[in-house]
C-alpha cells in the first residue's frame, strides 16, 4: 500500500514540476512547518462579531473539517482565508509564509484553492475550458502570441489540454470534457469545481459543503473522490460540512465553530462526542 | 474533437466574408451593382467591424458598453487629422490611410484603457450608462475642437477659429469645429474594408480562442470564481475592453475615409449609433462573431434595398428585427433550428456554435 501510494504521489509529483516550480515532494515530518497556522483572526460586520479570535493548525497532508450550526461563520473564515474579506486582527502563515491581508489572486498564486458553496462554474465554458482557467497561470504565453497562434501557442495549448485531460480523467469527466459545464449533472459539477481548484496546483484545498445538496450514494462517492485527492496529490483539505457522515468519515481532526468563537477542537472522534457540540447543534 | 469544431466554425467565418467580397467583385465587373449599393459597401464592412468588435466587449467579456460610437469618432478623428497633415510630408495615399489605421486604432485603445480604468469598476446598468455619457463627451468635446497648424506648430482651441492665432500666411485649420475635417482623400475601398474585416475577425477570434481569452470568458461566468483561481479580472476587463475600442477605433478610420467632410454630429457618432450596433450584437447573438457580421451587414443594407418601397420600409425593418430576435431568442425557435439543423446534417451535429 505504501509502495503504491508513493508512485502515485511521484507521478502527481513529476506532472507537477512540470508544470509550476514545484513544491517538495510529500514529507510528513513531525517536526515540519505546518501548511496552514492561522492565529487569533477576527473580523466584525457592524457590531456583529462574525469570526472572533479563530485560531487553528493544519499539518502538510492532514485532512481537516471545519463544522458549526448555520450562521457560526465557517463561510466567513474561507472568505478570509482566500482574502475575500480582510481580517480586523490575526495572521494566517501558509507554508509559514504570511499571507495576512492579500488580495484573492495573490493568494490563490500562494496556494490555496476554493470550492463554494453554492456550485461557481464557468457556466458558458467546456469542462475542459473551466479546468484550462484554472491552469491560466501555470502555463504561460502572452495575448500577442495567442493572437498571431505563433509556435510557443501550439506548443503550451498542448500541454495545457494534457494536464487538463489528465486532472479530468482523475475525477472521471474526461469523457465529458467537449460538454457545457451547466449541462454537466450536479454531482459532477461539484468534482468539476474540484478539479478546476487542484488545476492552479495548490497547497491547500479549502472545500465548502462539497456534499450540499447531495443524495447518500452521491455523498458516498463524493467521500471518496476526497480521499483519492488527499493520496494522489498529496494535498491537504480544509473542508466544511454539514452531514456528519462524510465528516466522521473522512477527516482526521476538526474544529467546530459557534457564534464565531472556536467551541472545541481535535480529534474527530472526541469532538464529534464533546458535550458542548451536540448542544450547539441541538440546544439544551 | 472541440478543437477542430472550433477551427471549421471560424475557417466558415472567414470563408463567408471572402465568398461575400466575390460575389460583390463578380457583380461588379458584370455591371450588376446599382450606384446605390457601391455606395453602401463601405459601411457595409464599417458596421460588421464595429459589431464584431462591440460583441468582444458585451458578449465575450459580458459588460454592457453604449458608448462604442464614441470610440469609433476618436478613431475617425485622430486618422483623418493624421492623412490631412501628412499631406505633403507622404503624399502616397495609400500610406497616409494605412498610418492613419494604426493611429485611429491606438489612440482609441489607448482611451478605451483610459475611460476603462474607472468605468469597468461598475456594473450593469450603471456601466451602460456610464458608457453612454462617455461616448457623448468624446462627440462633443471633438464638436467644440479646433486644431490649426501653421510654420510655428499646432494651435488648439475650444472657441473658434480666430483664437487659434494662427499665422496669416502659413496657417491651415485642420480642425473645424462643428465643421469638422474637410479633405480627406476618399481612400477607403470595399477591398480594403473586407481585409479589415478579416483582420478584426483574426483578431477577436484567435482572442477568444487563446488563454487570454478564456480568462475574460471567465470572468463573464462568473467573477468570484476567476479570481479565486487566480484570474486578474481588472487586467483582462481593461484588456477587452481597449482592443475592442481600438478595433472600433479602427472602423473609424475607415469611415473617414470614405467621406469628404468627416462631422461630430450626433447622426455620426451619437448614441443611436451606440444602440445601432448594439442592436447588430444582439440580433446575431452574443458572443457569435458570425451573427455580428450578417446582422449587420443585412440590416444596413436592408433599409436602403428597401428604398423603392418608401412608406413601408421603415414597418418592414421592424419587422425583420423582431423575427431575428425571435429567431434567434426564443427558446421553441432554438429547439426548431436545432431539429433543422441536424436532419439537415444527418443528425451529426447538435449544436450551433
Amino acid at each position: 500500500m505504501a509502495a503504491d501510494n508513493k508512485s502515485v504521489k511521484m507521478t502527481g509529483g513529476a506532472v507537477k514540476n512540470g508544470a509550476s516550480s514545484g513544491q517538495a515532494a510529500g514529507t510528513k515530518d513531525s517536526g515540519a512547518v505546518p501548511t496552514l497556522e492561522v492565529k487569533n483572526l477576527s473580523i466584525s460586520f457592524g457590531g456583529l462579531k462574525a469570526v472572533d479570535g479563530f485560531n487553528v493548525v493544519i499539518g502538510k497532508g492532514q485532512l481537516y473539517g471545519l463544522i458549526g450550526p448555520n450562521g457560526a461563520g465557517k463561510t466567513t473564515v474561507f472568505n478570509l482565508l482566500t482574502g475575500v474579506y480582510k481580517p480586523d486582527t490575526g495572521t494566517i502563515l501558509l507554508d509559514g509564509k504570511n499571507i495576512t491581508g492579500k488580495k484573492t489572486i495573490e493568494i490563490n498564486q500562494e496556494g490555496i484553492a476554493r470550492t463554494f458553496q453554492n456550485i461557481r462554474l464557468f457556466k458558458e465554458l467546456s469542462v475542459l475550458d473551466n479546468v484550462k482557467v484554472g491552469l491560466h497561470n501555470h502555463h504561460k504565453y502572452s495575448t500577442l502570441e495567442g493572437i498571431l497562434r505563433l509556435p510557443s501557442f501550439y506548443k503550451v495549448e498542448k500541454e495545457m489540454n494534457e494536464r487538463a485531460m489528465e486532472l479530468l480523467s482523475v475525477f472521471d469527466l474526461d469523457k465529458e470534457c467537449d460538454y457545457k459545464a451547466s449541462n454537466l449533472p450536479y454531482g459532477k459539477q461539484r468534482k468539476l469545481e474540484i478539479a478546476r481548484a487542484l488545476a492552479t496546483d495548490p497547497k491547500l484545498l479549502l472545500l465548502d459543503e462539497p456534499a450540499a445538496g447531495m443524495n447518500p450514494n452521491e455523498t458516498a462517492e463524493l467521500m471518496e473522490t476526497i480521499r483519492f485527492v488527499r493520496e494522489k496529490f498529496n494535498m491537504t483539505i480544509l473542508l466544511i460540512e454539514h452531514d456528519m457522515k462524510l465528516v466522521a468519515g473522512i477527516c482526521e481532526r476538526l474544529t467546530v465553530l459557534n457564534f464565531g468563537q472556536v467551541l472545541t477542537q481535535g480529534e474527530t472522534s472526541e469532538v464529534l462526542n464533546d458535550r458542548r457540540v451536540i448542544t450547539a447543534y441541538l440546544g439544551e | 474533437m472541440m478543437k477542430n469544431k472550433v477551427r471549421i466554425q471560424n475557417a466558415v467565418t472567414y470563408g463567408m466574408v471572402i465568398l461575400f467580397w466575390a460575389v460583390i467583385q463578380i457583380m461588379d465587373k458584370t455591371g450588376h451593382l446599382s450606384s446605390l449599393f457601391k455606395g453602401l459597401l463601405v459601411p457595409l464592412c464599417m458596421y460588421a467591424i464595429l459589431a464584431v468588435s462591440l460583441n468582444l466587449t458585451v458578449g465575450i467579456l459580458g459588460e454592457l458598453s453604449l458608448g462604442h460610437a464614441g470610440f469609433m469618432c476618436l478613431g475617425a478623428f485622430s486618422g483623418a487629422f493624421l492623412t490631412n497633415c501628412l499631406e505633403t510630408a507622404v503624399p502616397s495615399v495609400g500610406l497616409r490611410f494605412f498610418l492613419a489605421l494604426i493611429l485611429g486604432a491606438l489612440v482609441a485603445g489607448v482611451f478605451g484603457l483610459l475611460i476603462g480604468i474607472p468605468v469597468l469598476r461598475l456594473k450593469g446598468d450603471y456601466l451602460a450608462i456610464v458608457t453612454l455619457a462617455f461616448g457623448e463627451i468624446i462627440k462633443n468635446l471633438i464638436n467644440v475642437l479646433y486644431v490649426g497648424r501653421d510654420a510655428n506648430g499646432f494651435h488648439f482651441s475650444m472657441k473658434d477659429t480666430t483664437s487659434l492665432g494662427m499665422d496669416k500666411e502659413t496657417g491651415v485649420v485642420l480642425i473645424k469645429g462643428a465643421q469638422g475635417i474637410t479633405g480627406t482623400p476618399r481612400a477607403a475601398t470595399f477591398t480594403i474594408g473586407i481585409l479589415l474585416l478579416l483582420l478584426t475577425l483574426f483578431i477577436v477570434l484567435n482572442l477568444i480562442h487563446s488563454r487570454t481569452g478564456r480568462a475574460i470568458m471567465s470572468i463573464r461566468d462568473n467573477r468570484i470564481a476567476a479570481e479565486s483561481i487566480g484570474i486578474n479580472i481588472t487586467k483582462y476587463k481593461l484588456m477587452a475592453f481597449s482592443i475592442s475600442a481600438a478595433l472600433a477605433g479602427m472602423a473609424g478610420v475607415l469611415y473617414a475615409h470614405s467621406l469628404s467632410t468627416l462631422q461630430a454630429s450626433s447622426n455620426n457618432f451619437g448614441y443611436n449609433k451606440s444602440i445601432l450596433i448594439l442592436v447588430f450584437v444582439v440580433l446575431g447573438g452574443l458572443g457569435n462573431m458570425r451573427g455580428s457580421i450578417i446582422a449587420a451587414m443585412l440590416l444596413t443594407a436592408l433599409p436602403e434595398l428597401l428604398r423603392g418601397l418608401n412608406d413601408y420600409r421603415m414597418l418592414i425593418y421592424a419587422i425583420v428585427l423582431i423575427v431575428m430576435t425571435i429567431f434567434n431568442s426564443s427558446p421553441k425557435a432554438i429547439e426548431l433550428r436545432s431539429v433543422v439543423m441536424s436532419r439537415l446534417r444527418g443528425g451529426a451535429k447538435k449544436e450551433v456554435a
